[in-house]
């Protein structure tokens, strides 16, 4: 599916490498201005600071956490990793279990909406059929459609099937509630790949499969790359369809079962929430940081343009 | 944290086969099966018969670490009859098991906290299964009779009470009363005395916290429900909670008018915490730790409160801290209980799980149970040797006490619009924003299904 | 072969896992293959091969839970006596429920404007400077977390400890006001403003996901459009409105549009922060309030409805703006 062609990407590179060297000169240009500067900077101290007051507490003592605030590290610094074996072995079961389990239930629930959703997304984008655009309204439409009311009918039909209980009910019910965002974002990257490079394959005797595989798969790996891990976020942090679903048993129970479980019936123990939330970060940010390349290139491949 | 409670539990243990079982249970394996092997009676699960290779499913709101103790308390019964009990807790659980139950797909057996939540699930499912005659005849022979009416639901009998908790407790520390020399008052009267004597000394008597997620408010509604007992007797208690007197009746008025001259006077409240308002954004586990630095005295809270005092706490009479009973207003009425309990609801009749639901309604279980730790049940086959802390002793004395009337928890008998909506929900608004009593009853009032 | 229904092992549960997405692919190819003859099959044969799998999962998923919403929506508390409109009349009389209401609104106009312009303008600021990957991966860390989780980062922001002594403040936003010489407040208490205490939180999710694809469609722009203007003298500002601007605008309809939808369905930081307690519910939680705590599914349906309605604005706004992009296509 990934098979990218090379004839049409090689000519390029050449090209995008002189544009390369054209930015960083503009980029000087750019930084000079002190405010923006300034403005990005504090953006970002603002958007990180409370996860770092989070990741500080949840190395401090309990004691210390409940008495007083993170920044009184910096004057008497006290660091244990109780929290963290706590939350890591505490429990009955290990906790590899629960990643296994989460893995197991992730990555399936992300490859089968994406491949659904690129194929629909190019029916509505390149086919031309009746109703079309009444049909991709109405699926864009259906984002609305909160998960809660599905619970029930689609549990129901579950039990009929004997299927309830089992990763397939999760994995199906994941892709079916991503499909409406990830057919309605797909179809916007997908609409914005130039007609002639389509037309050019047309008149080489393409069908649409081959189109779909040859021309625009390649260009869009970005785009999936990046919603893609929008999805896995999504699945990787859920809580609610797996509970109904899969039930929380340790056999499917995934990881966010486990650290909601944390607190127990002690409330705001917040010596084991911050562990906790760090544990179930890991994961999402190392997928985030391996394919952040793609949003810096940006969500179509260089090639589109120019 | 994973151990904690249970080890708390051990501390206060008394015999020395309890902390055996206890110290397992410390170690967080669960495997207790090989150390019980031997001295394991099968007698009294002779009745149920040979389950081999059966297995029944469990669904509570009990998650880890809490959980183990029941998941050990099985192991016996298991172990003569051959079945299987798998066991899931979920914080989500209220939810979660009408979504199952309506879906077809329930649990064997749910511990259902709530009379009101039985009700939904008898009336709304129809997927819950009257209790057998082995249930019948064990909650007949060990529980009062207004235990088996919460497991009641339109004149059918389903569900067997299980464990149980006390509210109508105050918690207090004995150090700093005897440093300051205080006495534990024995009449309303004497506690407000001494809450003014707090005051004078210069102190805050009071430290309350009604904060619990999405179930703010019930602590409020807990106390509103004690002082209704204390002022109107349970005959009146019964009339407001089925709601035969509407809820903004001038004798509701003045009961919130009670709990307010407690809850919202700013000379009483809240020790260690801030003001009237931050009695609303205390969550309820650290409202009555104040009590330990001596910024506060005295703490209305269930007996379960005991699980939230610091590792190395002491509870007791001469402790650091410890619990009485909240006294009564009208003498007329004698020593009225409030509190809660769970309740084993079946969704099949398979012969296994009518076996497991009457185990679970049998003196055996809940001595097995009691042992665990940090358990008590309304069980009058309950031996008060088995219960562990002194604060559980003293609730078993006052559930089995023939002479205390015990009501349950209202909220929780009210239905769900009221008792899980707006009772909490303008409790919390009678605190936070300083609601006028009357505005709040007749918002509750209101809000109550017709 | 009872392991695909019920895998216990870590190995059971991997090849489970691998069987289903082998599976997946076989059927795809299958129909997919099918339809492969170029100019002999029909375009609805072949949009039906394309679209077909999702439709039937979105049928059976969405669409028909939805129409049962509705329909629910008119009944009462357990779905089997019909009131007609009560139950909306209810939403709309009730005092507790035109908070609800009028929070949404808040919500809905506030969240996906702010996170997307704040999201637009670090997205420009940062683009193309040397530490464009580090700042980029700073904003969009919230994105990595559960909504669950920052709402517990966020509740430890607002934290409250009394101004006693020798008790210190846990909360930062606590701490910077006593560092400037103000009283703690209680941040999730005081209504109307703990609204926008707690919808602070979901911008500072969004703007990550904002920033990521308008950071993407800015360096999509054609180098010769900015070339141009600035040959013509267009820099900073003017250049920034009058060329980035419109030329991301697909871009930024669909941001707008999948935060507001996003932010219509918010309940997790609500929920976690104050229990949709002290006046800041929305309908999303109010919905899972009533249909999963109070069990009126009634009410819950009508407020599933609300949020359906709510969103037609969008949906026609959208259709508008696709029908602008078919014309220029």
């Amino acid at each position: 599916m990934t098979a990218t062609p090379d004839s049409l990407s090689r000519p390029r590179t050449a090209r995008r490498v002189a544009r390369t060297a054209q930015r960083a000169e503009q980029a000087k240009t750019r930084l000079s201005s002190p405010w923006a500067t300034a403005i990005s900077i504090a953006v970002a101290i603002l958007w990180t600071v409370p996860t770092f007051g989070l990741l500080l507490s949840s190395f401090r003592p309990e004691q210390q956490i409940k008495t007083t605030g993170w920044w009184t590290f910096f004057s008497d610094p006290q660091l244990t990793l109780k929290n963290y074996t706590e939350v890591l072995f505490g429990g009955s079961t290990q906790l590899s279990t629960f990643f296994v389990n989460s893995i197991v239930i992730t990555i399936p629930s992300v490859v089968i909406p994406i491949t659904l959703a690129l194929l629909a997304a190019y029916a509505f984008a390149w086919i031309d059929f009746r109703g079309r655009d009444f049909l991709f309204v109405a699926v864009f439409a259906l984002q609305i459609v909160p998960i809660q009311v599905t619970l029930i009918p689609l549990l129901q039909t579950y039990v009929d099937l004997s299927l309830a209980g089992s990763y397939w009910t999760v994995w199906l019910s994941h892709s079916i509630f991503a499909l409406p965002l990830a057919i309605f974002l797909l179809h916007n990257f997908m609409k914005d790949i130039p007609r002639s490079l389509v037309e050019a394959a047309r008149v080489d005797g393409a069908g649409h499969v081959q189109i779909f595989f040859r021309v625009l798969l390649p260009l869009l790996v970005p785009a999936i790359a990046a919603f893609g891990i929008f999805q896995f976020l999504w699945v990787w942090n859920d809580l609610l369809v797996a509970l109904t679903f899969a039930g929380g048993t340790q056999n499917v129970a995934p990881l966010t079962v486990r650290i909601a479980e944390l607190s127990g019936t002690r409330g705001t123990a917040w010596h084991l929430l911050s562990a906790g939330a760090f544990v179930a970060m890991i994961v999402p940010l190392l997928v985030f940081l391996s394919l952040q390349r793609y949003f810096v290139r940006g969500l179509l491949a260089g090639s589109v343009k120019g | 944290m994973a151990n904690r409670l249970a080890c708390r539990g051990i501390t206060a243990t008394v015999g020395v086969a309890v902390l055996t079982l206890g110290a397992v249970a410390c170690g967080g394996t669960g495997s207790t099966t090989a150390d019980q092997a031997a001295n394991v009676d099968c007698k009294p699960y002779k009745k149920y018969g040979d389950l081999s290779g059966k297995q029944i499913t469990v669904y509570t709101s009990i998650v880890a670490p809490e959980d183990q103790p029941h998941i050990n308390s099985y192991k016996p019964f298991e172990q003569c009859t051959g079945a299987k009990v798998v066991y899931e807790g979920s914080k989500e659980f209220e939810a979660q098991v009408v979504v199952r139950a309506k879906s077809g797909n329930a649990p064997d057996i749910a511990y259902v906290p709530q009379p009101g939540l039985l009700q939904t699930l008898v009336r709304d499912t129809k997927a819950v299964k009257p209790a057998s005659k082995g249930v019948v005849d064990n909650v007949d022979k060990y529980f009062g009779k207004d235990w088996k009416s919460y497991g009641t639901v339109d004149g059918a009998f389903y569900a067997a009470p299980i464990g149980a908790n006390v509210k109508s407790f105050v918690w207090y520390s004995p150090k700093q009363f005897a440093k300051k020399g205080y006495q534990v008052p024995q009449t309303w009267d004497d506690m407000i005395a001494l809450s003014d004597q707090i005051v004078k000394d210069g102190g805050k008597p009071w430290c309350a916290g009604i904060g619990s997620g999405e179930a703010t408010g019930w602590p409020a509604t807990d106390w509103m429900e004690d002082v209704m007992l204390r002022m109107y007797g349970p005959d009146v208690y019964n009339q407001w909670v089925t709601h035969k007197i509407p809820f903004n009746d001038p004798k509701v008025a003045a009961v919130l008018a009670k709990v307010g001259s407690i809850l919202k006077n700013p000379d009483y409240v809240n020790g260690g915490l801030g003001d009237v308002t931050s009695v609303a954004s205390t969550t309820f586990q650290d409202a009555g730790l104040p009590i330990l630095d001596g910024t506060c005295f005295l703490h209305r809270q269930a007996s379960f409160y005991q699980a939230n005092w610091p590792e190395g706490t002491k509870v007791g009479k001469d402790g650091d801290v410890y619990a009485f009973y909240l006294p009564p207003i009208n003498k007329k009425f004698g020593k009225p209980v409030l509190g809660g309990g769970e309740f084993a609801v079946a969704f099949s009749d398979r012969p296994e799980v009518v076996a497991f639901q009457e185990f679970l309604s049998s003196p055996e279980w809940a001595n097995l149970k009691a042992k665990e730790g940090n358990w008590i049940s309304a069980n009058t086959g309950l031996d008060i040797a088995n219960v562990d802390t002194p604060v559980n002793k003293l609730s078993v004395q006052l559930l089995q006490d023939p002479n205390a009337v015990f009501r349950f928890d209202g909220s929780d008998l009210m239905p769900g619009e009221v008792g899980a909506g707006s009772f909490w929900t303008e409790m919390t608004n009678w605190i936070a924003n300083n609601k006028p009593d009357k505005q709040v009853l007749n918002a509750i009032e209101r809000s109550w299904p017709k | 072969m009872s392991w695909i229904l019920d895998a216990s092992t870590t190995g059971e549960k991997l090849l489970v896992m691998a069987f289903a997405i082998v599976l997946f692919a076989a059927v795809m190819a299958i129909i997919l293959f099918a339809v492969d003859r170029p100019r002999r099959v029909p375009n609805w044969l072949i949009a039906l091969a394309f679209c077909g799998p999702a439709g039937l999962m979105l049928g059976f998923g969405l669409i028909y839970p939805g129409l049962r919403t509705i329909y629910q929506s008119f009944f009462d508390r357990t779905s089997t006596g019909f009131v007609g409109v009560d139950n909306y009349l209810t939403i709309f009389t009730q005092e507790g429920f035109q908070i609800v209401l009028r929070n949404t609104f808040v919500w809905l106009l506030v969240v996906p404007l702010a996170s997307t312009l704040i999201g637009l303008v670090y997205a420009v600021l940062v683009d193309r400077t040397r530490f464009e990957a580090l700042a980029k991966g700073l904003i969009f860390l919230p994105m990595a977390i559960s909504m669950v989780g920052a709402g517990i980062i966020w509740k430890f922001v607002y934290e409250f400890r009394p101004d006693q002594q020798g008790v210190h403040q846990i909360g930062l936003a606590n701490q910077i006001r006593v560092w400037l010489g103000m009283d703690p407040h209680q941040f999730l208490i005081t209504a109307p403003w703990n609204t926008f205490f707690l919808l602070i939180v979901m911008i500072w999710i969004q703007a990550g996901f904002a920033m990521t694809v308008l950071s993407a469609a800015i360096k999509a722009i054609p180098d010769d459009i900015v070339e141009a203007a600035r040959i013509d003298g267009a820099t900073g500002i003017r250049l920034f409105r009058h060329v980035t601007v419109p030329a991301i605008r697909p871009a930024l309809v669909v941001v707008v549009t999948t935060i507001a939808m996003g932010t219509l369905k918010i309940f997790d930081i609500v929920r976690t922060m104050t229990g949709g307690q002290f006046g800041t519910s929305v309908v999303a939680n109010e919905f899972y309030m009533q249909s999963f705590r109070q069990f009126n599914a009634g009410i819950g349906a009508a407020l599933a409805v609300v949020l359906f309605i709510l969103v037609i604005p969008i949906v026609i706004y959208n259709i508008r703006q696709l029908r602008l992009s078919e014309e220029i296509r």
